[in-house]
């Protein structure tokens, strides 16, 4: 029979053990994120590279058609496709983000992160914190020239588009580092992804409202996050959602929960080396 | 320490490793050796749980590499044949993640960085970017990455690749001080035999995914034909005594085997430093003489025939990886 004492120790041991894991997987995911935000710090060619496409299509694109008035919701076009430009920048940077853990396995880094102690789900979450870091800082420049263009904020406003940039950010990070974890090299990476990352974009309804579309691409536009995260954003920043932002956001979850099971799944089955 | 049995590893219809068996004991410094594309890395990629072998298994540190990975994983430090650091961070930056990613305690994660750094002799640039290093610097820097967590064993995938003689006589040093006071094995692989027969308890030589020999360096000495003694004799001299005395030395227990072509004498004896006076003894007219000890080499190129005779140009040879550690 065990005695009070006994238990009470066994207690503190187990509990002592569970804080001094959570410790090493909280370090272990702060490595990680901390690497990849050192990376994107230093390399701003990057970001700059990946801030100017969707600056070209809100401003190209949001005078160019909205010259010709395509909607019908009064609103002025540039303001309409805002929120689907911040979905735009956040797809294009989660998913190619999944390319550099190609990177990461040509120079050889992956491998002294595989023969750490840090399981591969540690590894998976740890990368897609610095892949939402990325696709947040684009974000927080855009709500910048949102503003700058007469968009008006305010701290609940900016808070939920926070809240839905993460969640997408983190799905479709999730989306990339799949692909990422079986393709060996860039050129294939980049040739599946714009599979993936173009009909993301154009059946979000970042471009187009989707109210009336005809049947097929409406059930496309449906199977598609992203067209929530727009949505939503639609809402929170413009007041012009369909769904409301709690729909939205229970759908957006869904997404993030599949595809991030998806994602941890795709990186234990990878190689280490 | 290490206890590798049966092992097999089989990519497509090449056999990388042959049902190979092994065992290392603690504080061992154990060397692997043997030309290129003989199994070696792919060895510690095993131990290393980085791949699975086809067939077989081995457990390190108490720790079965197919049931414990994770286990096996933390108490091991790997420093690759090739550059693994991340040449966008800083060298401290690079041990920092590394610290951080075997659960390094806060109290003493910053002491043992420095620690490590200044045991490699990168404290002075260790806020410089990776890819601002030199190739040994780069080198040492794997190194230092590789101790951090005070690992029970240590795998060094050539070590003093790109080194120069003197960061290679300190790393040198640092190993046996490593051995001494850190109570660490470690498992080596070098093409420098002078290296392995300075450092290495026991030697292993690997070739084609077999062990051909395994032994300490004195031992695996001992079994070459003993040392070397060329002597040249004046050019005038006669050429049948020579031959009749060469006759009579070699029915002394002492030499294994005695050859005599233009002029030169070649003769293979046990320790030559006693023997060579006895040997000049029975000879006149001698102009020149030299010996050698055998080394190590000797007992590569015995036991492992001419490297170059494989596919070398299979995925990268020594020397392609060599000139890419050099471009760094
Ligand atoms: N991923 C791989 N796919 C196919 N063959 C491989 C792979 N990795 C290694 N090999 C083969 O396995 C064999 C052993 O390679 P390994 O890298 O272990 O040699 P090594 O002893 O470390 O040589 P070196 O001295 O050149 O470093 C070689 O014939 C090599 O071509
Ligand atoms: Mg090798």
């Amino acid at each position: 029979m065990m005695t009070m004492m006994q238990r009470e120790v066994l207690w503190r041991d187990m509990l002592g053990t569970i804080s001094h894991n959570l410790n090493r997987e909280f370090g272990q995911l702060y490595a990680l994120w901390l690497r990849e935000f050192k990376v994107f710090v230093r390399e701003r060619s990057r970001l700059v590279a990946s801030i100017f496409t969707p600056l070209l299509w809100l401003f190209v694109m949001g005078s160019g058609l909205g010259s010709t008035n395509p909607t019908n919701t009064g609103a002025n076009y540039q303001l309409f496709i805002f929120p689907g430009i911040i979905c735009m920048s956040i797809i294009f940077t989660s998913v190619f983000f999944g390319s550099y853990i190609i990177w990461d396995r040509k120079f050889d880094f992956l491998k002294s992160v595989m023969v750490s102690p840090a399981t591969r789900t540690t590894v998976f979450v740890g990368k897609t914190l610095g892949g939402m870091t990325n696709s947040l800082v684009q974000v927080a420049i855009l709500l910048v020239v949102g503003y700058i263009i007469g968009i008006h904020f305010d701290p609940l406003s900016i808070s939920q588009t926070v809240v839905i940039a993460l969640i997408l950010s983190f799905t479709l990070t999730s989306v990339g580092l799949t692909f990422g974890s079986f393709i060996e090299s860039l050129e294939g990476f980049q040739l599946i992804v714009s599979f993936v990352v173009f009909p993301l974009f154009f059946l979000s309804g970042a471009l187009f409202p989707i109210n009336n579309l005809p049947g097929w691409l409406n059930i496309l536009t449906q199977l598609n996050p992203a067209t929530y995260a727009v949505d939503a954003l639609r809402g929170v920043i413009l007041g012009q959602g369909i769904n409301s932002f709690q729909t939205d956001i229970m759908v957006l979850l869904f997404f993030t929960f599949v595809l991030g099971i998806l994602g941890v799944l795709s990186f234990r089955k990878m190689k280490a080396i | 320490m290490i206890s590798i049995k049966n092992v097999t590893k089989t990519y497509g219809n090449l056999t990388a490793l042959d049902n190979l068996s092994l065992d290392v004991s603690e504080n061992e410094v154990f060397g692997l050796l043997g030309p290129n594309g003989a199994g070696k890395t792919t060895l510690i990629h095993i131990l290393a749980t980085l791949i699975k072998p086809s067939s077989g298994y081995a457990v390190v540190n108490g720790n079965n590499i197919l049931d414990d990975p994770c286990k096996v994983r933390s108490s091991i430090g790997v420093v690759f044949q090739a550059p693994s650091s991340d040449d966008i961070l800083t060298g401290y930056e690079n041990i920092k993640v590394h610290a951080l990613l075997y659960g390094i305690p806060k109290e003493w994660r910053e002491k043992r960085i420095s620690e490590v750094l200044d045991l490699v002799g990168l404290t002075s640039r260790k806020d410089d970017q990776v890819k601002k290093y030199s190739g040994g610097m780069r080198r040492r820097l794997e190194i230092a990455r590789g101790l951090v967590h005070k690992p029970r064993v240590l795998f060094l995938d050539e070590p003093t690749l790109g080194l120069d003689p003197s960061s290679r006589d300190n790393m040198w040093q640092y190993i046996r001080k490593l051995v001494e006071e850190e109570n660490v094995t470690i498992i080596l692989t070098t093409h420098y035999m002078e290296e392995a027969d300075q450092l290495c308890d026991r030697i292993c030589f690997i070739n084609n995914g077999r062990i051909t020999a395994v032994d300490s360096p004195a031992k695996l000495k001992e079994t070459l034909s003993g040392d070397t003694i060329r002597i040249r004799f004046e050019d005038n001299v006669n050429q049948s005594t020579v031959l009749s005395k060469i006759e009579e030395l070699s029915l002394l227990d002492f030499v294994h085997n005695a050859s005599y072509n233009d002029n030169w004498l070649v003769i293979t004896v046990n320790n030559a430093n006693k023997n060579i006076p006895k040997i000049l003894s029975y000879l006149d007219n001698v102009n020149w003489i030299e010996y050698k000890k055998p080394t190590l080499n000797d007992l590569f190129l015995q036991v492992a025939g001419n490297p170059m005779d494989d596919d070398d140009d299979a995925e990268g040879g020594f020397m392609e990886r060599y000139a890419r550690y050099d471009k760094s």
